[in-house]
């Protein structure tokens, strides 16, 4: 194990963008987000929980796709592809800082994106893309990642990372975090394993003690999907859910998007951008919309999330126990009041 | 608290047995002490299992009552003073018949927003009690931490001197102190800034908009069946988010499109994820609105005419705005 003394990550982020772009929770306007490294800019890594997950990494929230051009009877059609769908350089990159929870949620998207037909986009920023992920040393009550069998100590990823008050510990785990390490080697010192066993025994309590420590997740198996889907408790869960998209927004594993054409005097751009089932035109056809009530849209948020995504992947489930939308939910609803009521026996 | 709780309860479970309304619209407890949900309730039994009524009662119920209030039978509402100017707005624009709702004033008292208690350094609340500008907060792990209230109250409570402008009956138990506060100091310091200094300072802000719309569903003066912006047929959908200011003004039409109608209840800026500012848009229209054809308060009545709808041949001309003659 290698480790940094805290005051020196700046350097650490300096000589990393040498070479490469660096992603990291970067403080603007009083809120932290993953964003582009520059020097000056604010890091935190100490933030448990950034905004927006790191999925916009690899899934913009609007990106063009395609541009076409008419000339008589020729159309032109455009690759405009663009790294990260901010007009960067042409360099691999480095998402750093990235918690447990939010590396499975990149587990979750690359079921989604990378199985046949390859989604070339997400392909192209993945694979140029090195992780460093961060234990978490300071969960909260809306933290329940455990419920998924996720140990927020020791999250994966190509490089793993702890943070205390006085070092950054780092160890490599594939060959892209060799190479990253080899890259900032000069910067690093042997030792760390104590204090790093040490933090993971005492997070762990933490977990244990969690309010969310114990979901029972029981019921929610492809077995019971249409008792799930016809339960009379939906309507009431739902009744104070105002169709807003922050849940589907804020969260890792949400994958919809939208692809519109938008007309220029360049010609036509083709976009996609985060689309949310909670929005009323989200199943919008041509005869009409599937889903026509709040209700349905709630209901089809939680089952695709608990039921429909593990269905199709061999029981993973598509939350990560985050709890962005714990926090961030304008009434307070949230996956976690789901679980309680739908879930098992064992959840009160 | 607790007290006013207990006699909410106790006015809403009579009102359903007497079968005086068909539901009551309040909030229900959560799973922390700090996330209550607003809810419906249409029986005793309801009532007794989950109703609540605390520090974080901060949604404003009004704009649940465009759908409810259409159901068969009356439907009591528990409004806190700010909510009263929604309802009334929102019975003005003849979006609520206020014949089919039954409204209980309670108290609020200003309410907390967990956030800023986390920001404080304390999670996992269980419990708090205010006492005059002191917040006690329980958390999980049985330790007390006190806070000054000031600094852990919603934003939108900040600056709040509203009454009550609408009651069927009232419950409160507690007098509010008076409160000496300018709501129009921050729109001042924006305005005391160089148009370049202004332009930088919302540029930041709006650069961490997601689009998630919350601001524009919770906010009760945006009561149009479909919003253009998810309208397909609109030629102007929108979801698309970017980091381009052209694309941010979507929040600035907003503010125009509510001017005039906006009461400054303030949701838009609880609810955004991102935390920015926008009840500060609506505010600026507000101060304007006021220099412009005299004070006015949007949901202080249910009638009467309203300053941007009605013309008068005094009206300022939009030379004299642009000019700085203006009064």
């Amino acid at each position: 194990m290698l480790k940094i003394a805290k005051e020196r990550l700046n350097e650490l982020y300096a000589k990393i963008n040498e070479t490469m772009g660096l992603f990291i929770p970067i403080k603007r306007a009083g809120e932290v987000n993953y964003a582009i490294w520059k020097d000056g800019k604010e890091v935190s890594l100490e933030t448990l929980k950034t905004v927006k997950s790191p999925k916009n990494m690899f899934f913009p929230q609007s990106e063009n796709l395609m541009k076409f051009k008419k000339d008589g009877n020729n159309l032109e059609v455009i690759d405009v592809r663009e790294k990260l769908g901010e007009k960067i350089d042409e360099r691999p990159f480095v998402l750093f800082g990235v918690k447990a929870c939010d590396y499975k949620g990149i587990e979750v998207l690359d079921k989604v994106f990378l199985a046949d037909p390859v989604d070339s986009y997400y392909q192209m920023r993945r694979e140029s893309t090195t992780i460093v992920t961060l234990a978490c040393s300071r969960p909260e009550e809306s933290c329940f990642c455990n419920a998924f069998g996720i140990d927020a100590t020791a999250p994966m990823g190509d490089v793993t990372t702890w943070l205390d008050s006085e070092y950054l510990y780092w160890q490599a785990n594939t060959e892209k975090g060799e190479k990253l390490t080899a890259i900032v080697k000069e910067l690093l010192v042997d030792g760390g394993e104590k204090e790093v066993a040490a933090q993971q025994e005492k997070t762990k309590e933490i977990m244990a003690k969690l309010p969310y420590a114990n979901l029972d997740l029981s019921r929610f198996t492809p077995e019971n999907l249409n008792e799930l889907f016809n339960a009379k408790e939906w309507e009431e869960m739902s009744e104070a859910c105002l169709g807003c998209g922050t849940c589907t927004f804020v969260c890792p594993t949400c994958q919809c998007f939208d692809i519109r054409d938008f007309k220029t005097n360049e010609g036509v751009i083709r976009f996609r951008c985060w689309d949310s089932c909670m929005y009323s035109d989200f199943t919008l056809m041509a005869h009409g919309n599937s889903r026509t009530t709040q209700m349905q849209r709630f209901r089809q948020r939680f089952m695709h999330k608990l039921v429909y995504y593990p269905s199709q992947n061999d029981g993973l489930y598509s939350c990560v126990g985050c709890g962005r939308c714990v926090n961030k939910c304008p009434q307070k609803l949230n996956i976690v009041k789901v679980i309680k009521t739908l879930g098992g026996k064992d959840n009160d | 608290m607790k007290d006013v709780e207990l006699k909410m309860l106790e006015r809403a479970k009579a009102l359903l047995e007497s079968g005086e309304v068909a539901r009551v619209v309040g909030w229900k407890k959560g799973d922390f002490y700090f996330d209550p949900s607003p809810a419906v309730f249409e029986s005793v039994e309801e009532l007794e299992k989950d109703f609540v009524y605390n520090w974080f009662c901060g949604a404003n119920l009004s704009k649940y009552l465009i759908q409810i209030a259409k159901k068969e039978g009356k439907t009591a509402v528990f409004l806190k003073p700010c909510d009263t100017y929604s309802f009334n707005q929102l019975v003005k624009e003849h979006r609520i018949k206020r014949e089919n709702v039954y409204v209980i004033a309670v108290e609020c008292l200003a309410k907390l927003d967990v956030e800023k208690i986390k920001a404080q350094g304390v999670s996992s609340v269980v419990n708090v009690e205010v006492v005059e500008k002191k917040v006690s907060v329980t958390d999980l792990y049985g330790d007390v931490t006190v806070l000054n209230k000031p600094d852990v109250i919603l934003t939108k409570c900040d600056t709040c001197t509203k009454t009550h402008q609408v009651k069927d009956e009232e419950i409160i138990l507690h007098e509010r102190p008076e409160r000496d506060v300018d709501r129009f100091a921050e729109v001042a310091k924006l305005e005391g800034m160089t148009e370049d200094e202004r332009f930088a300072f919302w540029r930041e802000q709006l650069s961490k908009c997601i689009r998630c719309n919350a601001c524009r569903n919770v906010c009760p003066a945006c009561s149009c069946v479909k919003c253009v912006f998810d309208n397909p047929a609109s030629g102007i959908a929108a979801k698309a988010n970017d980091d381009k200011f052209e694309e941010q003004l979507f929040h600035v039409i907003r503010a125009f499109h509510v001017a005039g109608r906006c009461t400054d209840c303030g949701e838009c800026s609880r609810v955004c994820p991102q935390n920015i500012p926008l009840h500060l848009l609506n505010r600026k229209f507000i101060k304007d609105i006021d220099g412009f054809y005299g004070e006015y308060q949007a949901g202080e009545t249910s009638e009467g005419k309203t300053p941007l709808t009605s013309y008068t041949e005094g009206d300022i001309e939009a030379k004299d705005v642009f000019n700085g003659e203006a009064k």
